[in-house]
């Protein structure tokens, strides 16, 4: 009786491991205003150890990520992304890091939206 | 035994509940042509949620369904976004409208119709097929026109090729592919641009510089490639038909056919015919060859998105003939005989190329390719006396595997090459055979920093039966040092294996004496060409006239280890002979792109060569070759109306300097030719009256000024005698030419 006990549980946690995905895809919102804040929303996500590729839009302002959920989470991927000064729909970017964007990339305010 | 089962019954019960409910659906776009076109890439998310997900290469997503969130919301680019009521956890399928009021943006920012890329590492200008309309483009070889960064002359005055030239270098030394399979090289290197017709082609891109170690080692100036058209994305149908004063007749038709929704079909048919005697300036020669050419490709494509593959399979056929020389010459009484001088170029080709593709499913940056490809091309020529017979078969094979370390910035792509060349030469009474065979492997780093810096590493190794064991590294580099503006460097090494006279043929049509200074070399007493070459471009985007424009400086230099130095310096010969000393090619261009008004595009360039050579008589400045090059465009384009017509003008004018005639001052007098040439402006325009999509007609004119080269033939009214030349062309023979066609497609 033990031993069965024994790789049931085995296999219930296997199957948990597993659950796990490599090439884990993911769609977050992330605010910005032009193609410089592509680069960077880019560029922040994909120094998080794990990200494999991060493709945001500027119309949708959807960022698709690929990332492997061993190394990684999402909360990390919005931390990344907001500690470079760009709100995402959980986490609000610091004031210190929106502040050093560049003038055109203010996406907070509505003057610079409605140029681009 | 009762404490095992509670935790066992906590673990299931946990798995129950982490175990979340989906729910799964596939999403469409509406469109006119068909219902049931699924959109991928699509993002699918709960409203005020990060849960979403992306619909894949089938539409199709599959997101967790916690029974709180009821509003799905359904959003693509070009699309209206869409709010989806969920109370339960159903199979989805819903249809996405495209944006109407997305249509007025794309109106106003035109595309440009060539373009250099300001992201990639390599200096590479696409030419889209909008572009090649702007002039007569029968052929590929006439496809660069209104490109300043190919040169396109005449080696000859009797066979009316045109030979392109990259950085002050000709033909052979650039890397011609079609669909990134070599193609032009070996027995097709002097007309295999003209066995292209410009119809067929989709677009082309021309890379400065050494170019990637993907394609091979022969590329010394740089890369061209030419996309042809294919099968899905091809009207269903298209018929072009081309008449031009110089007698010259064209007809292209393109037949398309979805098979079902993996396999589309096509057929390319192309038939050209000359076959009236023009010669207009009285010496005797027909100015442009009779000429007669059948050229048949049917392409399979198939694309399987959901597994991911991607296949092509083309097979093509072509026969070609030219006769040239004089008036009277008859080929069935004349031939080999001193009743006239003439001559006929046969010219049959098969080949057959296969590419398949697949891109791993949930990896879209990882992939595998194959590129398979054999040709048979067999020429049977003579030029009066003189016999020029080739047969080459040729395979090649190219094998690479594409993927990324560790993220998208660090890119890589290595694979293997085999290739295996035959080749049957008659020079006059001599033969030449030898095969050629070679294995390679490659890799090519590329890094990109998602920012301002975009870097590739090459390189080749290879093993050829004649050459040995040789590497060739490619380096590429982009860097962005402010908004708009790109500084490209690269450096790199080509190789490549010289057919003297596939790629010299105009020699034939002379009293010239050949011959080779045999070094007991592999090819023909010859050594392979091998050459470095390095340069920088900078690029700059800026606005005037409120609308976009860009100024472009290049260098290159190509500094050649050993060149097949081709001696015409002494007018009775032409001497083959292996490099001593050196050679070298020194390009300067800077171009300007811009719009002035609303619809009107103008493209400026200046060019600089200094092309220099030791040969056996000292260092001199390569022949024909015109120091400064100038070059406009201008085109503009009528406000499009509601049934799609319009009109569209284009003109080019160019201006070559004074071009260095070779050594004639051993002839007698009235055999010799002044030291320079003397310098040329050309013009071309053509006028297109665009009905609707489906209907055009255009005029056009080339070399409108009728600027003509005085006697191209030197001893034209003694061609078996001892001075005969045709070689020493410098400019137009055929005078202003005028041509009409329309262009039908459904």
């Amino acid at each position: 009786m033990k031993k069965i006990v024994l790789i049931v549980v085995v296999i219930i946690f296997g199957m948990q491991v597993h659950a796990q995905e490599s090439n884990a895809r993911a769609t977050i919102e992330v605010d910005g205003v032009c193609l410089m804040c592509k680069e960077r929303i880019e560029k922040a996500a994909i120094k998080t150890k794990g990200v494999k590729s991060a493709v945001w839009n500027v119309e949708t302002h959807m960022l698709s990520l690929i990332y492997d959920e061993r190394k990684t989470s999402l909360p990390l991927i919005h931390e990344s992304v907001a500690a470079a000064g760009h709100d995402t729909k959980e986490i609000i970017a610091p004031e210190k890091a929106y502040e050093n964007l560049h003038a055109c990339c203010k996406y907070r305010d509505a003057s610079v939206v409605n140029e681009h | 035994m009762k404490k095992p089962i509670w935790f066992l019954l906590v673990c299931l019960c946990t798995q129950l509940v982490t175990a979340q409910k989906y729910i799964s659906g596939i999403i469409y776009e509406v469109s006119e042509r068909q219902t049931n076109i699924p959109l991928p890439g699509a993002n699918v998310y709960w409203l005020n949620t990060e849960i979403g997900t992306i619909t894949n290469t089938d539409g199709e997503f599959k997101i967790p369904y916690p029974k709180k969130y009821t509003q799905l919301i359904v959003s693509y680019v070009g699309f209206k976004t869409d709010t989806i009521q969920i109370t339960e956890a159903t199979e989805i399928k819903h249809w996405l409208l495209p944006e109407s009021s997305l249509d007025a943006i794309v109106l106003q920012k035109r595309k440009q119709t060539a373009f250099r890329s300001l992201l990639q590492a390599q200096n590479v200008t696409m030419i889209s097929s909008a572009e090649l309309l702007k002039a007569a483009c029968c052929n590929l070889a006439e496809s660069f026109e209104t490109n300043p960064s190919i040169d396109v002359n005449f080696p000859d005055a009797l066979t009316g090729t045109r030979q392109i030239r990259m950085l002050g270098l000709t033909s052979p030394y650039t890397l011609i592919t079609l669909e990134n399979i070599p193609a032009v090289r070996g027995a097709s290197q002097i007309y295999g641009l003209s066995f292209v017709p410009g119809t067929w082609v989709e677009s082309i891109q021309i890379s400065k510089g050494a170019g990637s170690v993907v394609n091979g080692y022969e590329s010394i100036a740089g890369q061209i490639n030419a996309e042809l058209q294919k099968p899905a994305t091809d009207e269903n149908f298209f018929l072009n038909a081309y008449a031009g004063n110089d007698g010259r007749f064209e007809l292209n038709n393109h037949l398309n056919f979805k098979l079902n929704e993996k396999w589309y079909t096509g057929l390319y048919l192309h038939g050209n015919l000359r076959d009236s005697k023009m010669e207009n300036n009285d010496d005797g020669f027909l100015d442009m060859p009779l000429a007669k050419q059948l050229n048949v490709m049917n392409r399979w494509q198939y694309m399987d998105a959901k597994k991911g593959f991607v296949g092509f399979l083309n097979v093509r056929y072509l026969r070609d003939e030219k006769q040239i020389g004089q008036v009277d010459f008859n080929p069935d009484t004349d031939k080999f005989t001193a009743n006239s001088w003439g001559g006929k170029i046969n010219t049959q080709r098969a080949e057959a190329s296969l590419k398949l593709g697949y891109v791993f499913p949930e990896i879209p940056y990882q992939s595998l390719g194959v590129q398979m490809s054999y040709s048979d091309h067999r020429q049977d020529a003579y030029f009066g006396f003189n016999v020029y017979d080739i047969h080459h078969k040729s395979l090649y094979t190219n094998l690479f595997f594409s993927s990324i370390i560790g993220d998208s910035r660090h890119n890589f792509k290595t694979g293997i090459s085999i290739s295996y060349d035959d080749y049957e030469e008659l020079v006059i009474e001599t033969a030449y055979n030898r095969t050629e065979n070679s294995i390679g492997g490659f890799f090519e780093y590329s890094y990109d920093n998602l920012g301002d810096l975009n870097v590739n590493l090459g390189m080749r190794v290879d093993h050829h039966n004649r050459i040995g064991t040789f590497v060739t590294p490619r380096i590429h580099a982009r860097y962005t040092p402010w908004e708009k503006a790109a500084l490209k460097a690269s450096f790199g090494r080509g190789v490549r294996t010289p057919s003297i006279f596939a790629e010299n043929q105009q020699f034939f049509s002379s009293s010239r004496s050949i011959s080779i200074r045999d070094s007991g070399g592999n090819f023909y007493g010859l050594d392979a060409e091998d050459a470095w070459n390095y340069g920088v471009s900078f690029l700059q985007g800026f606005r005037i006239f409120n609308r976009e424009a860009d100024i472009t400086f290049d260098f290159y230099r190509t500094d050649f280890v050993n060149q097949i130095v081709v001696d015409w310096e002494d007018p009775q010969q032409v001497v083959f002979y292996n490099l001593d000393g050196t050679s070298f090619a020194n390009s300067f261009q800077t171009e300007v792109n811009l719009s002035p008004a609303e619809r009107v595009d103008v493209r400026i360039s200046y060019r600089l060569f200094d092309v220099q050579t030791d040969y056996l008589s000292g260092r001199q400045q390569k022949p024909l070759t015109p120091k400064h090059r100038f070059f406009i465009n201008a085109g503009y384009e009528s406000r499009i109306k509601e049934n799609g017509s319009h009109w569209k003008f284009d003109a080019t004018y160019n201006w070559l300097s004074a071009q260095r005639f070779p050594a004639t001052f051993t002839n007698p007098e009235a055999f010799r030719l002044s030291e320079n040439t003397p310098h040329l402006n050309t013009v071309n325009a053509q006028i297109t009256k665009v009905f609707s999509s489906k209907f055009e007609i255009y005029v056009g004119g080339e070399n409108i000024t009728n600027v003509r080269q005085n006697n191209p033939i030197v001893s034209a009214d003694n061609p078996f005698g001892p001075y005969f030349d045709t070689t020493f062309v410098y400019g137009p023979i055929f005078g202003s030419m005028y041509y009409t066609g329309l262009r039908w497609k459904f």
